[in-house]
């Protein structure tokens, strides 16, 4: 059960980055979600033997994240964790693809830079998306759905998740640490204790449900999401989007490395 | 069964982007249609439950390993298909922004992988099928098993779909599929059993819950004709976009649409030809991508580009080079900007 | 603003199951009173509160809340005159801030937002706990939790205010706390709760309810010093009215 101790931590450490005050946090939330999108697509528009050209992509993540003030360790282990899937999906391409390739005077595989390439391209959109949710967090992110005319219904509903899972995911540690007290050597739950114990944790959750219900019709809920007014959006807000949006777009449409390489290269000739 | 932005590409992570919106915003419209406000609470907290659920080990008999669930069809069976959907949707979210468990690129694909088959297809044909006309242990154990089994296959064979068509691994589709289907199956079948366990013992301590969940959702309600219209409809949305993709962006999709016909056959990926002909694609497309220093390369540029154009040594030189530099300065900028900022905090204190 | 009484009269209510968790009860509460309704678990407390504040309906007999009858369309006016706080304040900060918690109620009565801004710093202030504005409710002690619970339903500018257990699960230093702050309301309040001393230090009213039914309603401190009566209930004496371990010196009748 470590699993959910171990998310349940990570939800509140999200959570607590983003309620810092910093340049990037002020940022309007839409923003940086429309920006993440679009630095996503382009991360992932190009084909799968780029990899010198992402490279210019790694000033998005670097500079929000310095500029951001978060700290190094915690994101850079999320980052990690995710890696070991890609490198599954990935790691079987040098032996399907095993064409070579003469390339900086070095024989490869071509399966090898198209699993580099992967990786490249999986750091930069994980962090790209761990980065908006620690420098936005939960209820700013759900202000910039509603302005993108997310349907409040889901909005809410989207809220409510992310608010009780925290509450759930405790009441399912409890239930589970009582249970292993008294089932010492196993791993998981036993298969005959399946239904009692989720189905248990379940009957709860729905009366939990009904609770909040009545909480919510109580103050008024009669099916409508009232959110507040959205953040205003600033020059600032328009200035940053406007800048790194042209930045990506410079970047997918020039080959800024090998440009500034052959302008070295040509200089110390 | 997550799948990653880096394995998706945009067309195809756009489209399902597009079919999973469509049948979110048809969800939305059938419970407001309701007029039921108190499923919303419901929805929200129930999600939170699966995303506890989905952390809690079920040790499998016999193995020695432990399984876990997607919840979909446990929802559904819960909350009607619709509301299910809605939920699944708010977990996976969660999901793709807090763990990058699923990128948010991918995150349609995520969405109807996980949510369609088991709400729209699993949930109102066999499970609806076996419990329509009553409960018993019996039936929701055949009911769930099935569903889930069913469910989950149809949507590992998605998931081999989704990453050949969008063209970023080298598996060939016979590979993938053959590996996925029978992973899936064996998940499915834990799933399933767990499911069925949660189901039954809620049926029998509180049997008032599935019999309300039920009224209203009989199968009636949502019928096949409906199902298999929105289905075909998904699937015509995603092939307009995909081909409206495909029409803007040469490079990408038909590349990988030509290179997954090509690896059913052939079985080997794709030949150099194809390789060659997507390559002057692209480079019609970003006709600057060769830029280089003119005089250096010449010479040694003709011989490569036989082998393969794209990386001349000419560029290869001057990108690996220039992508070193512009690393080092990236990272250097973020320190700076690391540093000053501490200082300044410092100060400040 | 004089008409803030509750009026219950011979309210029946059977749950779907059969069982009658309510059974001819009658009650009657005047403006500004502060009443503490106690009873073992399972008497009907819970029931009681949730026939009040309509969320369920009584099979039979009559709620009046100030000159209003209770029934499915008086509810939106009822609701704003009267608001509960919940056992567990985990079921009432359902948000993801406390401000968008507090500012829930009002939202739903459609205020200009800058009216509502207006109403939660108010309440924050109230309660003392302005400096929690844009804290998550998860990552609040059980007190402040309690706290922001009370001031989620102070936003809605209740006359009347009912309470669920206020003070159970918090510390001695929370508890305390909590009681100070309700003991400045000037609003009428109706409290269950299986803290006696609690009772009969913000209560000057008790109620207990046994069977679905009143089976005393006293002056508090009349009230909780008759053991015999409490016992019978399935209670005991409040902890201040019990012998001293120490001395075995007893401050009540025994």
């Amino acid at each position: 059960m470590s699993n959910l101790t171990n998310s349940l931590y990570n939800l509140r450490q999200m959570d607590d980055l983003a309620d810092q005050d910093t340049l990037i946090h002020r940022i309007h939330p839409l923003v940086k979600l429309l920006l993440t999108l679009f630095y996503l697509i382009v991360v992932v528009s190009f084909d799968r033997y780029e990899i010198i050209r992402l490279i210019p992509l790694c000033f998005y993540p670097l500079i929000v994240f310095s500029l951001a003030e978060l700290p190094l360790a915690p994101l850079a282990k999320k980052i990690l964790i995710v890696q070991p899937f890609i490198i599954g999906a990935g790691v079987l391409n040098p032996l399907f693809d095993s064409q070579t390739v003469v390339f900086a005077g070095l024989t490869f595989s071509r399966g090898w830079l198209t699993f580099i390439s992967i990786f490249i391209k999986s750091s930069l959109t994980v962090a790209a998306t761990l980065l908006l949710i620690a420098t936005t967090g939960m209820h700013r992110l759900a202000a910039a759905l509603r302005l993108l005319r997310i349907p409040r219904l889901f909005v809410l509903q989207l809220l409510l998740t992310y608010r009780y899972i925290s509450v759930l995911g405790e009441e399912a540690n409890r239930l589970f640490r009582a249970y292993s007290l008294r089932a010492p050597r196993q791993k998981g739950v036993h298969h005959r204790a399946w239904g009692s114990l989720a189905g248990q944790l379940l009957l709860r959750t729905l009366d939990r449900a009904q609770r909040v219900y009545q909480a919510m019709a109580l103050r008024g809920f009669t099916g409508e999401y009232f959110s507040g007014a959205p953040p205003r959006l600033r020059l600032a807000d328009l200035l940053y989007l406007i800048l790194w949006a042209a930045f990506f777009l410079l970047v997918r449409f020039v080959d800024i490395p090998s440009l500034l390489g052959s302008l070295l290269i040509g200089a110390s000739a | 069964m997550h799948m990653a932005d880096a394995l998706i590409s945009p067309a195809v992570g756009g489209a399902m982007l597009a079919v999973a919106a469509g049948l979110a915003v048809y969800s939305i419209h059938k419970i407001q249609n309701d007029m039921d406000e108190k499923k919303i609470p419901l929805m929200g907290v129930t999600g939170a439950f699966v995303f506890a659920a989905q952390m809690i080990n079920f040790s499998i008999p016999a193995t020695g390993s432990s399984g876990h669930i997607v919840g979909a069809l446990l929802l559904a069976a819960l909350l009607g298909p619709y509301a299910a959907f809605l939920s699944i949707a708010s977990v996976l979210l969660i999901q793709a922004l807090f763990f990058a468990d699923g990128g948010l690129l991918a995150y349609g694909a995520n969405v109807f992988n996980m949510g369609f088959f088991a709400c729209f297809l699993a949930y109102p044909l066999i499970y609806r099928g076996f419990t329509g006309k009553g409960y018993s242990a019996k039936k929701i154990f055949l009911a769930s098993l099935i569903s889930v089994v069913v469910a989950l296959q149809l949507s590992a064979f998605c998931v081999v779909l989704e990453t050949l068509l969008s063209g970023k691994t080298e598996l060939p589709f016979a590979t993938f599929l053959l590996f996925m289907q029978p992973v899936h199956l064996a998940i499915g079948v834990v799933e399933g059993l767990v499911t069925a366990a949660i189901l039954i013992f809620v049926w029998k301590s509180r049997p008032e819950i599935l019999e309300r969940a039920a009224s209203g959702q009989a199968l009636g309600a949502l019928p096949l004709k409906k199902i298999l219209a929105g289905f075909a409809a998904a699937i015509i949305v995603t092939g307009g976009a995909l081909s409206w993709f495909a029409s803007a962006h040469p490079d990408g999709l038909e590349w990988s649409v030509f290179k997954t016909t090509g690896a059913t056959e052939l079985e080997t990926g794709e030949s150099l030809h194809e390789t060659l002909s997507s390559i002057q694609e692209r480079t019609a497309f970003l006709p600057d991508y060769n830029f280089r220093a003119p005089a250096q390369e010449a010479a040694t540029e003709a011989e490569d580009e036989a082998v393969w154009p794209s990386i001349n040594s000419g560029t290869s030189v001057s990108g690996i080079i220039g992508s070193a530099v512009m690393l080092v300065f990236a990272v250097l900028l973020g320190g700076f900007i690391h540093l000053v900022k501490r200082r300044n905090q410092r100060l400040s204190t | 603003m004089s008409h803030h009484k509750v009026e219950i009269q011979d309210v029946h209510y059977r749950y779907p199951d059969g069982y009658p968790a309510v059974n001819g009860l009658s009650l009657h509460i005047r403006h500004g009173e502060s009443v503490g309704i106690i009873g073992a678990n399972g008497a009907g407390k819970s029931t009681l509160l949730l026939l009040l504040m309509g969320l369920i309906f009584p099979s039979q007999g009559k709620i009046v809340i100030g000159d209003i009858p209770l029934s499915k369309k008086t509810l939106p006016l009822i609701r704003q005159r009267m608001s509960m706080v919940f056992q567990d304040p985990d079921d009432q900060l359902f948000m993801t801030t406390v401000f968008d918690d507090v500012a829930f109620g009002p939202r739903n009565l459609k205020l200009e937002e800058a009216e509502v801004t207006a109403r939660v710093t108010q309440a924050l202030a109230r309660v003392g706990i302005p400096h929690l504005r844009d804290r998550a409710p998860y990552k609040l002690s059980g007190g402040e939790k309690r706290t922001a619970a009370i001031a989620s339903v102070l936003s809605m500018d209740p006359d009347i205010l009912v309470l669920d257990e206020p003070t159970a699960s918090l510390d001695p230093q929370s508890r305390r706390r909590i009681m100070d702050l309700l003991k400045g309301f000037q609003h009428t309040k109706i409290i269950t709760s299986h803290d006696l001393d609690m009772v009969l230090a913000l209560c000057e009213r008790a109620v207990v309810v046994k069977d679905g039914k009143i089976a005393a309603d006293a002056p508090s401190l009349e009230l909780l010093t008759q053991a015999e009566l409490l016992e019978s209930c399935g209670l005991e004496l409040p902890l201040s009215l019990q012998g001293c371990p120490r001395c075995g010196l007893s401050s009540s009748a025994e």
